[in-house]
């Protein structure tokens, strides 16, 4: 019964959204008709109906109903309860179902909240919104619908990947998710100003918080998958260059550009078509992403069994509405006017520096991921990593890294380096320090060493933009612009140091003996057997002693599940203000020792602390954005309740 | 550069922006060219080997009964076949990864040595045992039918 309401919502939802696209698509040609008066209940009322059938979804595996196929294919009722949860969204149909209620509901959201833009821009924008939801409503209900019953209902469900079962999943593919998402709003607006050609700072001011929301999520998700798999997958990598990485990372390159030139859309109204492609560009990365993980065209360390024909209907998707929303650019482009004009030495020129870095960094991160794809056609199979992205990607990264020491301290419209060259001088010669100090300490990588220099400049001059203000009076969105470069600045500091200073053992070590690794002695004390609700497992006991200080104790397991019988590596961790311990045990040599890997990784976590910072950088931002926006509608409803007061 | 006239900025930064996404592109398309490893199977590795020390991509299936653990107590030496005829030694120093099996499918980042030893930098562990490798996709299939053939020829 449970499972037939869902399906009917999901149905229900899919049919309103026919209503919001065709009644907003009509009304139009004949504005202030009855036909768009129904666009927005119509836009609320969907997103309700997805959210619903979402929930009877969460219910069904919370209850664990057996009788629907989903429910017995991915959980077990051994299983705790907030992996039968986060199982919900851990498989195809519940991930598509999850991305459509986000969808939807972001779809709602704007129908009730957003007033300030033209009535007609409104109309096209939730439109295009219905018309990007309906191909995934007809996605999930013709080729993948999550609420199918089984002819008679099983005895016991087949359980879920127990790489899965942890609590990364429950973070993860939702804060993704609410991130490709929120891009697909952005799209939307994107469409909704051509067709109406009203691109202009109002128009970015509406469209600014879906862009900030989707890049929090997007930078959250990112962190969190990064450190899941850091910990997960046992090797102790935090980033691989996989294809199913990039596929995140593109997205987020693209954002992290329209975020910029969005901001510059919307104080200084310029750069009006770059933003709109910007916003376009997003959404195709996202919905390209989702085509890359979801179809296994790609070789992934992260790939879970796929199915290649759901990646057709999503490539059939992607090709539907980029090339139309291209196809609408390129004969709207032109017609939308040109934007003000600036200096190359200004915040706007910066900013434009810093989205073509990006744009080159999206494009050779594209490149890359794609490649093997191309060769594959020649019937050459190769594949791309390590030695082509990192000094690619860096020629690029590293410009704009120091760029974005200069930026912010620009003056909008035009500026003179002169004016601050102070600034520019402390930061140079703090960069130069740190590279002659680590130059002579030993012999590491380029990368690295450069990555430290910056790292700590970057850390600096983030701050610079503050000098000489009554910090009281900074507007919240420019601290939000500090945290987040300075977040960066911690991320990269973390990446340079682990990957110049890390150290690696690998032994096998009898009960009782100890291995070295940098600063640490890990004895192996003993190895026993242990049990879980649906696992057991072999557990290693370390002690592991910083410099002859305490002991620690670790206790890494090598786990066998039985629901769906696999067996996993659980790495652990010892963590220090100033780096992690990364522990793993593996197999019994003949001979009755033991197998121990061990890393000692300086200021790894400095990683992802920064994606944290980088995201609160965001959320601040947020709270600055929505607070002035807030005070402006006030101030404009003060004032029409004057001149009415005036008029009577 | 303040001398310029607005009209002549904006120049300025398209050429910025034009020699950046030229750039990028030229140097991608080289560096793929250089950096991607390509793609072996244990009988393109015999009919045409390629240079020690350069890194490439092995993948095949771990041979039964070939799995061995060295006097180091950390590295393993097993087989890689093609499920036909051509096998390659392979060596990897570390902790094997959660599905590595005999019989199953390997892929493996590393580089030949002078004495055709395949040394593995990284085995490709899997999140999920039902997922295959591309690369191993034909060959997988090969072995399913073979197994099938067996089992027939066997009753």
């Amino acid at each position: 019964m449970i499972a037939e309401l869902g399906l009917t919502a999901l149905w229900l939802a899919a049919a309103l959204s026919v209503l919001q696209l065709v009644a907003g698509a009509l009304a139009l040609r004949d504005e202030g008709g009855e036909l768009a008066k129904l666009v927005r209940p119509a836009a609320i009322l969907q997103g309700l109906l997805a959210g619903f059938a979402f929930l009877m979804l969460l219910y069904l595996f919370a209850v664990t109903d057996l009788s629907v196929k989903l429910v017995e294919t991915n959980s077990h009722s051994a299983k705790p309860m907030v992996f039968k949860l986060a199982g919900a969204w851990g498989n195809h149909e519940g991930s598509m179902l999850l991305w459509i209620t986000v969808m939807a509901l972001a779809g709602g959201l704007i129908a009730l909240a957003e007033r300030r833009l033209p009535e007609k821009t409104m109309l096209a924008t939730l439109a295009a919104q219905a018309f990007v939801g309906l191909g995934f409503y007809a996605f999930l209900l013709l080729s993948s619908n999550p609420f199918e019953r089984l002819p008679m209902p099983a005895l016991e469900g087949r359980g879920l990947n127990p790489l899965l079962q942890d609590i990364g999943l429950a973070f993860h593919p939702p804060t993704l998710y609410f991130g490709y998402v929120g891009l697909s709003v952005a799209f939307s607006f994107a469409v909704g100003a051509l067709v109406t050609r009203q691109v202009n700072p109002v128009f970015a001011r509406a469209m600014r918080p879906w862009v900030l929301g989707a890049w929090i999520f997007l930078t959250l998700g990112i962190t969190a998958g990064s450190y899941w798999a850091y910990y997960e997958l046992g090797w102790g990598g935090w980033w691989f260059w996989d294809p199913v990485e990039n596929a995140s990372l593109m997205p987020w390159l693209a954002a992290t550009a329209l975020l910029h030139s969005v901001g510059v859309l919307a104080a200084r109204d310029a750069l009006r078509t770059w933003t709109i492609m910007l916003g376009v560009v997003a959404f195709s990365m996202s919905m390209l992403g989702t085509f890359l993980v979801r179809s296994g065209i790609l070789t992934s360390v992260h790939a879970f069994a796929v199915d290649p024909e759901r990646g057709t209907f999503i490539l059939f998707l992607l090709v539907l509405y980029i090339g139309g929303a291209l196809l609408l650019f390129g004969l709207r482009a032109a017609t939308v006017a040109e934007g003000e004009r600036f200096r190359v030495t200004s915040r706007e020129g910066a900013l434009v520096i810093n989205n073509v870095m990006l744009s080159a960094i999206l494009g050779i991160v594209l490149l890359g991921t794609l490649y093997p794809l191309l060769t594959e056609a020649f019937d050459v199979r190769v594949s791309v990593g390590p030695p082509y992205f990192n000094p690619v990607g860096a020629i690029f990264t590293i410009p704009m890294l120091l760029v974005m020491c200069v930026g912010p301290l620009l003056r909008w419209r035009g500026d003179s380096l002169g004016r601050i060259k102070n600034s520019l001088a402390i930061v140079a010669a703090i960069m130069l320090a740190v590279l002659a100090l680590v130059v002579v300490l030993g012999s590491y990588g380029i990368l690295p060493v450069l990555g430290l220099s910056i790292a700590i400049g970057l850390a600096i001059a983030s701050f610079l933009p503050l000098r000489g203000r009554n910090l009281l009076r900074v507007p919240i969105a420019t601290w939000g612009m500090v945290v987040a470069h300075f977040g960066l600045a911690v991320a990269l500091f973390g990446m340079a140091s682990e990957t110049a200073f890390s150290e690696e053992k690998l032994a096998a070590v009898p009960v009782g003996e100890s291995a070295q690794v940098g600063p640490w002695t890990v004895t192996l004390e003993n190895v026993e057997p242990v049990a879980g609700p649906n696992w057991t497992a072999i557990q290693g006991r370390f002690a592991a002693r910083y410099d002859g200080g305490d002991a620690v104790i670790l206790t890494p397991q090598a786990r066998n599940f039985w629901a769906p019988p696999q067996e996993t590596t659980e790495s652990t961790l010892a963590t220090r203000w100033n780096g992690q311990l990364y522990a793993v045990i593996g197999n019994q040599a003949p001979d009755g020792r033991w197998q121990l890997r061990l890393w000692w990784k300086p200021f790894v976590t400095f990683i992802w602390y920064g994606g944290i910072l980088v995201a609160l950088g965001g959320l601040l931002a947020l709270i600055g954005r929505l607070k002035s926006d807030l005070k402006r509608r006030y101030v404009k409803s003060r004032l029409a309740d004057r001149a009415a007061e005036v008029a009577a | 550069m303040s001398a310029l006239k607005p009209k002549h900025q904006r120049l300025v930064l398209l050429a910025i922006a034009l020699v950046a996404i030229i750039g990028a592109g030229l140097l991608a398309s080289y560096a793929l060219r250089n950096e991607a490893s390509y793609f072996y199977t244990a009988d393109q590795i015999a009919a045409n080997p390629p240079k020690p020390g350069e890194l490439i991509r092995l993948g095949g299936m771990v041979q039964e009964g070939s799995l061995s653990t060295l006097e180091d107590g950390v590295t393993v030496a097993f087989t890689v076949t093609d499920m036909k005829s051509a096998t390659v030694p392979v060596r990897y120093t570390g902790i094997l990864p959660d599905l590595f099996v005999e019989g199953s499918g390997v892929v493996a980042d590393g580089r030949m040595d002078e004495g055709g030893t395949f040394i593995a930098e990284q085995l490709l562990a899997k999140h999920d045992e039902n997922y295959v490798p591309r690369e191993l996709q034909d060959m997988q299939q090969h072995s399913a039918d073979e197994t099938l053939k067996t089992l027939e020829t066997s009753q």
